[in-house]
């Protein structure tokens, strides 16, 4: 099979230009066009609010789409920590080439450079932005904005409100939001759930969607359609992803010809409230701030039963300081995740069920003193209390890691286009800004990068360029008519199947095969028994799921059966990467590929590429096209965070 | 992480409605096995896969993130809502909090303003209305200064901070009397008049906000602080005193 080599589109130059020269060079839509445009954003969390405000005070009419009630709710909303920009306010040594460094090392040196240097030079724009919407971000007592370090750097750029800085920018982008359905420039629709997406002479010219409440199959169509409907890490069914984070929308396009990159590069978040028993139905992240003041450990002994507070210092393995001295507790998420089940599998780990380590905060107490503690982490300590119904002042945390984010997603090229003209991807469901690993508190930069500051050049060059708007397209066309009958074949079927399993019953078990195999460590022989797990456990689901009610009708297992459908062909294409990938990188380790020290070990010669996989048919192999990266300015060496 | 070896049987009096137009009525349910590191939503997605089994339908209930941010979950439980606890939303209210044999009453928020869509769903879209009404700051992307331009005191910042921890769930109407929406929109407007960016419409702000809210249903503030005291994220009630002064002001000076 040849392997197709895909163009990236980026522009070519110097990276401290190429973004500034690229939009100059892109054609512009006079403002009085821009009315008969029509654009169609789906999802409403930080990239598609933020794009849909920004695309709506530029003139274009948007049609913008949630599956809550509001769209206020998107998932963005729970992202605790922070989100960084290289404003270098602490006057620390900061600039954007360092920030553009540490999220290109950080991603293990599979992102596009050029993506992620204008990421980190936007950045600053966005705080800028936020800040003038009334985002209540963290003062200092001159009034001027505060910092805090985050895992992955060595400087404090991370910017922040509260526990609470994802809710922050979210209301920030929906307020704008907000104001542009007042004036009429954005037609806003929630509960509703796209199924398809409608190509007609090969470009993106619509969506097709279920009303949650009516159950009635909608058409919608415009001049392009944006995807900005987050990340895959439900595939586990227990993460910390809302409950109705789905990765339809993308997979649907997927299908329909758009290419999915590196769908085996998923994030395990280290700081996460360990599971309680079967029927626990999510995860709950604390966030990493915590490790700034938090001291990671486990006994000395295996098996130590002792309660946390009876066992001396000298019998504490502070493990991720032993290991890696320079970084010590703020190492990347991948690095403290693998290194917390390192010692579970040792036999170390703590509790009841022997799957958690602790995150203590005895010293960081005696240090700054309860007040100080509470005022930077009050919020996390109440909610972890509220959880386990232990007091993280008195006892240390028991923390273990959950899948958190996808760095993997539709694929895009510079200008955030997928290889299907028309459709953009914004946000977490596209690929190209985190590489092999995400850095915390860099999720909402890159939604907001997308939405506020990309999309409104990007979007408009391909419109100017494309005129698609001159060919009329409406939803009575035959395009619409195939994609809609489609999707209500599928939800018959669902419906008819009438078998004896729950929809829960499915993904439960999917979640136990991807979390298995295609977890924290991989191997080739576990990626090939999950692979032929999943193809059996999705024949079984056709053949025996059991969706109660009818469609005319919200019905909540319906839509679950709709999104777990699409889980049991993802996570099969996520281990057929993490099998493809010989390599280790950020999140992906491969047991295959590792150091002496049994760190990750990339193998670039091979694997200095990107995947993107084209869809040839439900059960039969995808085709794995690759994007060569080229490292030009950030010279490509092992991570060491030592 | 304790008492898992104990569990809990249960009692459960829920709400069922078909529709926006049928009538409703509670249905008894006997639910087994609970146990107490259980959330209150594990709880119901426990019943609903024994319903599911038995081929009845499932209890409708919003819910989202699950972990006390989104404002998507709701439930009047033993007539309070998000139940009992203080502070704390349904999806983290844990079962630990109830004892064996309990019998609980679930419903959904109730308000003119809030119809109920089936069994437990309620639509508050009027929130969104409220908000598109003026809850927000007239700047476009790409008009913004650099941040540090404009400091703001610590305490103003704390305070709006406070204002703007609203998940906007509706529990407020919801335990009010008067299903009065005076909290919710008094965070809103409390936010943004306590920072300096957004002052130039303040007035216009405050005055379009409540004639919405009043437009859209929602009664009046009877001092009850209902609202206070079942707010999850502890919104105080001083944001209501802060927005009628702000109305009163805005009122005056529009009739000069």
């Amino acid at each position: 099979m040849t392997v197709k080599k895909i163009n990236g589109n980026v522009p070519q130059g110097d990276i401290k230009n190429i973004w500034e020269d690229h939009k100059f060079k892109s054609k512009l839509v006079n403002p009085s066009n821009k009315r008969k445009y029509n654009v169609i954003v789906v999802g409403t969390g930080l990239a598609g609010a933020s794009a849909a405000a920004t695309l709506a005070e530029l003139g274009y009419h948007i049609k913008s789409f949630c599956i809550q009630d509001s769209p206020r709710r998107a998932h963005s909303i729970a992202a605790q920590g922070g989100i960084n920009a290289a404003k270098n306010y602490p006057n620390d040594g900061d600039s954007i080439w360092r920030l553009f460094y540490d999220t290109v090392k950080g991603g293990d040196y599979r992102s596009r450079e050029a993506n992620v240097y204008r990421l980190a030079s936007v950045a600053n724009n966005i705080i800028d932005q936020a800040a003038a919407q009334g985002v209540p971000f963290a003062r200092d007592y001159g009034g001027y904005l505060a910092n805090r370090s985050f895992g992955g750097a060595q400087v404090s750029r991370t910017f922040y409100a509260r526990g609470q800085t994802g809710q922050q920018l979210l209301l920030g982008a929906y307020s704008s939001l907000m104001k542009e359905v007042s004036k009429g420039k954005i037609e806003l629709f929630t509960r509703r759930e796209m199924i398809d997406l409608v190509l007609v002479n090969g470009k993106t010219r619509g969506i097709i969607v279920r009303n949650i409440i009516t159950g009635e199959i909608e058409r919608y169509a415009a001049d392009a359609v944006l995807l900005c409907t987050g990340g895959y890490g439900n595939t586990y069914y227990l993460s910390t992803n809302a409950m109705a984070s789905n990765a339809s929308a993308a997979f649907r396009a997927y299908k329909k010809g758009a290419y999915f990159a590196n769908p085996c590069f998923t994030q395990i978040h280290p700081t996460c409230i360990p599971v309680h028993g079967e029927n626990q139905s999510k995860l709950t992240l604390m966030s990493e701030s915590l490790r700034n003041d938090g001291r990671v450990w486990v006994p000395e002994a295996k098996g130590d039963k002792r309660p946390p507070n009876e066992i001396p210092d000298e019998e504490r393995d502070y493990y991720l300081e032993r290991i890696y001295p320079s970084f010590g507790n703020l190492v990347p998420r991948d690095v403290a995740s693998r290194n917390a089940k390192n010692q579970i599998d040792a036999g170390k780990g703590v509790g009841v069920t022997g799957v958690a380590v602790y995150l203590d905060f005895r010293d960081a107490i005696k240090r700054d003193g309860v007040d100080t503690i509470k005022a930077k982490y009050g919020n996390l300590f109440d909610m972890y209390e509220r959880i386990t119904d232990e007091n993280p002042y008195q006892v240390p945390m028991k923390i273990y890691p959950a899948v958190h984010y996808t760095m993997g997603g539709l694929w895009v090229d510079y200008n955030l286009m997928s290889n299907v003209p028309g459709l953009f991807v914004l946000g977490e469901a596209n690929f190209s800004d985190h590489g092999a690993n995400r850095l915390g508190a860099s999720a909402l930069m890159q939604g907001l990068a997308d939405g506020y500051f990309v999309i409104p050049y990007t979007l408009g060059n391909y419109l100017a360029t494309d005129k698609t708007h001159l060919d009329s397209v409406t939803t009575d066309q035959k395009e619409f008519e195939e994609a809609e009958s489609i999707a209500t074949e599928k939800i018959q079927t669902l419906l008819n199947i009438n078998g004896s399993r729950t929809v829960d019953d499915f993904h439960k078990e999917l979640g136990h095969i991807m979390w298995e195999h295609v977890g924290m460590s991989r191997n080739e022989s576990g990626l090939k028994t999950a692979i032929e797990e999943i193809k059996k456990l999705r024949a079984e689901f056709w053949k025996d799921v059991k969706v109660t009610g009818m469609n005319e009708n919200i019905n909540l297992e319906l839509e679950k059966a709709n999104r777990v459908a699409d889980f049991l062909e993802l996570g099969e294409l996520m281990a057929r990467d993490a099998l493809e990938r010989k390599e280790s990188a950020g999140g992906h380790f491969r047991e295959e590929s590792q150091t002496e020290e049994n760190e990750a070990k990339r193998d670039d010669d091979n694997f200095c590429h990107v995947a993107a996989w084209e869809f040839n048919g439900v059960d039969t192999d995808p085709i794995r096209n690759i994007e060569e990266l080229s490292f030009t300015n950030v010279a490509l060496t092992q991570r060491s965070y030592k | 992480m304790r008492n898992n070896t104990v569990s809990m049987n249960l009692n459960l009096k829920i709400w069922r409605q078909k529709d926006g137009k049928d009538k409703g009525f509670i249905e008894d349910y006997r639910l087994d096995g609970v146990s107490p590191d259980m959330s209150f939503l594990e709880m119901l997605d426990m019943l609903n896969e024994t319903l599911i089994r038995e081929g009845k339908d499932p209890v409708a209930f919003d819910h989202d993130c699950r972990e006390g941010i989104c404002g998507m979950c709701s439930l009047m439980i033993n007539g309070q809502s998000h139940g009992p606890e203080a502070e704390t939303t349904t999806c983290q209210l844990h079962m630990r909090k109830f004892k064996n044999g309990d019998t609980i009453v679930i419903e959904p928020f109730r308000a003119k303003a809030f119809p109920v869509l089936k069994d437990l769903i309620v639509d508050r879209s009027a929130f969104d209305e409220i908000i598109a009404a003026g809850g927000y700051v007239s700047v476009n992307t790409g008009n913004a200064q650099d941040a540090n331009t404009l400091p703001i005191s610590k305490i103003n910042a704390e305070l709006s901070m406070d204002a703007a921890a609203c998940i906007g769930c509706g529990a407020c109407v919801a335990s009010c009397k008067n299903a009065s929406a005076m909290l919710f929109v008094s965070a809103k407007v409390s936010q943004l008049s306590l920072l300096p960016q957004g002052q130039i419409e303040a007035e216009a702000r405050v005055q379009s906000m409540v004639n919405k809210m009043d437009e859209l249903g929602f009664g009046n503030c009877t001092n009850e602080a209902e609202c206070e005291a079942s707010c999850p994220k502890g919104i105080d009630i001083s944001n209501i005193a802060r927005m009628n002064r702000e109305y009163l002001t805005a009122s005056v000076k529009s009739q000069e």
